[in-house]
């Protein structure tokens, strides 16, 4: 994008789009356990993740673009989760936080999903038991770089999110 | 058994002598517990044995503290299921065990004497395949419904997994009373949870609705089941440590002490005085944080915001401490079988009195914004109240049922750490609406940080800050890269861990939400034989559906946050 004098600037659609969407993330907190403390940890006064532009935290997944997945998946969660994926609208993105949501963690039990990569698709995995708050906001600027990178992939043909082949 | 104990069990042996002989037989001799009297109960008298032991004045178990299950499958009369009673006028804890066979695993339900065994014999239904005769909701808790098998049998591979479909996932079906003739509204079903925008967590509540009122509701537990009580199974009695952070990840320092003190009584460690200095100053500032959570969230639920925020600064503030003390900030880990992780930091006594300038504005700017405001006021007096007698009678412990004017407090009545030698109160309020338990949070804060300054000013004590075993704690890494004995220790402890001799005990410490007891069976394998958890909350929120009746799904809302429920905690 460039600016052209004082009020006005030239684009394209497809960058402006992204521009807008890489900055303004709605995110739905999928929230299940410890993580989830941490995630409010990161929305907070201290840390303040608005200042990316994420502060319009949603709770309904049709209003949200991003999904965190905060804590434990369970076999018994496992249903909702992939319901819940399958409401929000396209182009979404999924950030799985802390061990237990990219890999089942220290649980390698009965109960719980060893990975929420299981079920739906994950764009970042963040580490930790749980994540810093930094953790997380650096995962989660991750997704800004990867829209960049899906851009420049789509022109020379690749397949972009939420895009269905034709 | 001390000899008072032994007097004040007088009348409970007396009442045990009444039941035919051989139905209730002492457990004594070598190799019996010896944390509290142990009686092994057939089950034909079990459910008058406690009728008698609770009417009794002389006895008066009123609080069903946990039931839970063991499994010896080399016994002839395979399953246990471990009744522990306590006393609150008295003072006295009592356990029930009560064998049966694999073939024959039928038990009479106990909940027409205690409400609050509902849900705790449902745990032992799912995980043992007990039944409990009577029982008025007699099904799976925590596993979903597609699951197949008990999984804390012995037999049970750890992990082993079953996919839930969704044709499997449960529906309640509510019968609804019968109707009133003057309403005007058509009943509706509505299902909040366990993903839903007003719901913390992850649990489920179905209602059915009359209009705004609730006439009746189920609630559905075990979204976040993560089967740590199995999994301490499979690992040494230090590598538990980290599963107890994640039971009330609010809190998590005051579930490792928890945990810690019930091995190191199975093990006779005495703790280092500095260890015991630290845990209780660094518990109290645990319990500040959680109060901090339950007290934001239920805030935060009714609308005020602002509050959460406040809330959430002070818990930041003591997120450093912790970091400087372990290194992390929610999930601690801190406390070691014996003592601390590591020493102390040298400014901690700094860090703690910069805490105790830096809290108490923000409580206090909280409670102006929020003790007289008639929003929340309307909103939290009179809402899901409950009598202290109800409270007991539904297992309830900890703040939410000194709210109901039931003045026990673990730290009290069976002082442990450095509680005994400082001067503080137990915080009691008679309301038992949600307005009462979040204005005895605050009350309560403000006694921690009176003990955190009483400790501060008597100042730190000298010496180690972990036992001196080698058999319990790593020795120094000096003393491991320069002493061959040293680094045989540390091998041992890090490839076979502790070795805790054969035994059982319970222990109970004040969590942040009430008695936090750990039921801890050792064969001397150096793992936990059974490790099972008192959650508090547990019993408590088995009451939410009977709470809730005749109020608004709106009030339900703004109720569960001043319960504290922490689903990790309730579902382990």
């Amino acid at each position: 994008m460039e600016v052209q004098g004082e009020s006005w600037l030239t684009t394209k659609l497809e960058p402006f789009v992204d521009w807008a969407q890489k900055n303004s993330f709605w995110p739905l907190p999928f929230g299940t356990a410890c993580c989830a403390i941490e995630f409010m940890g990161t929305v907070s006064s201290h840390y303040d993740m608005s200042r990316f532009g994420y502060e319009v935290v949603r709770f309904s997944p049709r209003q949200s673009d991003l999904m965190i997945v905060a804590g434990t998946i369970t076999d018994k969660m496992a249903p909702v989760l992939k319901r819940i994926y399958d409401q929000m609208p396209d182009p979404k993105w999924v950030v799985s936080m802390g061990a237990c949501a990219c890999s089942g963690g220290f649980y390698r039990a009965y109960h719980v999903m060893q990975g929420i990569d299981e079920i739906i698709p994950v764009d970042i995995y963040v580490p930790g038991c749980p994540p810093s708050p930094e953790g997380l906001m650096y995962g989660i600027l991750q997704i800004k770089e990867k829209i960049d990178r899906e851009r420049k992939a789509s022109r020379r043909g690749g397949k972009r999110k939420g895009e269905h082949a034709a | 058994m001390p000899p008072e104990a032994a007097v004040a069990l007088d009348p409970a042996a007396a009442i045990a002598a009444g039941f035919p002989e051989g139905s209730v037989v002492p457990q004594e001799g070598p190799g019996a517990p010896t944390d509290q009297p142990t009686w092994v109960v057939r089950r034909e008298v079990l459910r008058d044995l406690c009728r008698a032991l609770r009417d009794n004045p002389k006895t008066r178990f009123d609080l069903l503290l946990d039931v839970c299950g063991v499994d010896y499958p080399e016994r002839e009369e395979r399953f246990e299921s471990v009744y522990h009673l306590y006393s609150m006028p008295r003072g006295r804890r009592l356990r029930l065990k009560v064998p049966v066979a694999e073939g024959d695993a039928r038990i009479p339900s106990v909940v027409p004497v205690w409400k609050g065994a509902d849900w705790f014999e449902r745990e032992v239904y799912d995980m043992f395949g007990v039944v409990f005769e009577d029982h008025p909701n007699l099904r799976r808790i925590l596993t979903h419904d597609g699951f197949q098998g008990h999984a804390l049998r012995k037999d049970y591979d750890p992990a082993r997994r079953w996919i839930l479909t969704e044709d499997k996932i449960y529906m309640p079906k509510l019968v609804a009373p019968p109707g009133r003739s003057d309403s005007m509204f058509e009943r509706m079903t509505i299902n909040i949870g366990p993903s839903h925008p007003a719901m913390h967590g992850t649990f489920r509540f179905v209602a059915m609705v009359d209009g705004e009122e609730i006439v009746a509701s189920e609630v559905e537990i075990g979204y976040l089941h993560r089967c740590m009580e199995k999994m301490s199974e499979t690992h040494t009695w230090q590598q538990v440590i980290p599963y107890t952070d994640r039971l009330n990840y609010c809190s998590s320092f005051i579930n490792n002490v928890a945990y810690c003190r019930t091995v190191e009584k199975l093990l006779g460690v005495e703790v280092p005085p500095k260890a015991v200095w630290a845990r209780t100053i660094l518990s109290e500032f645990s319990r500040v944080m959680d109060h901090c959570v339950a007290n934001g969230s239920s805030l935060v639920d009714t609308g005020a915001l602002t509050n959460f925020w406040y809330f959430f600064q002070v818990r930041e503030e003591i997120y450093g401490l912790l970091e400087a003390v372990c290194g992390a900030r929610l999930t601690v880990s801190a406390c070691r079988i014996g003592g601390l992780l590591a020493d102390l930091p040298p400014d901690f006594v700094a860090r703690c009195r910069r805490l105790l300038e830096f809290i108490p504005p923000l409580i206090d700017d909280v409670e102006k914004l929020i003790d007289k405001n008639r929003i929340w006021i309307d909103r939290s007096v009179g809402i899901a109240a409950i009598s202290g007698e109800d409270a007991v009678n539904w297992s309830w412990t900890g703040p939410c049922l000194r709210a109901s004017g039931v003045a026990y407090d673990v730290r009290k009545a069976h002082p442990y750490d450095l509680y005994d030698t400082v001067d503080w109160q137990v915080p009691v309020l008679y309301g038992g609406d949600t307005y009462d338990r979040y204005k005895v949070r605050m009350l309560e804060i403000r006694q921690s940080l009176s003990i955190i300054r009483q400790l501060l000013d008597r100042g730190m004590p000298e010496g180690p800050f972990v036992v001196d075993d080698p058999h319990v704690a790593l020795p120094s890494k000096e003393a491991c890269y320069n002493q061959m004995e040293s680094m045989i220790y540390h091998f041992k402890l890090i490839m076979d861990g502790i070795q805790v001799p054969p035994g059982e005990t319970y222990l109970m410490t004040e969590g942040a939400n009430g008695e936090l007891g750990f039921y801890v069976v050792s064969d001397g394998s150096g793992k936990p034989y059974r490790l099972h958890v008192r959650a508090p909350c547990f019993p408590i929120f088995s009451t939410f559906s009977d709470l809730m009746r005749g109020h608004s799904i709106s009030d339900a809302i703004a109720t569960l946050g001043g319960l504290n429920v922490i689903a990790g905690e309730l579902e382990r």
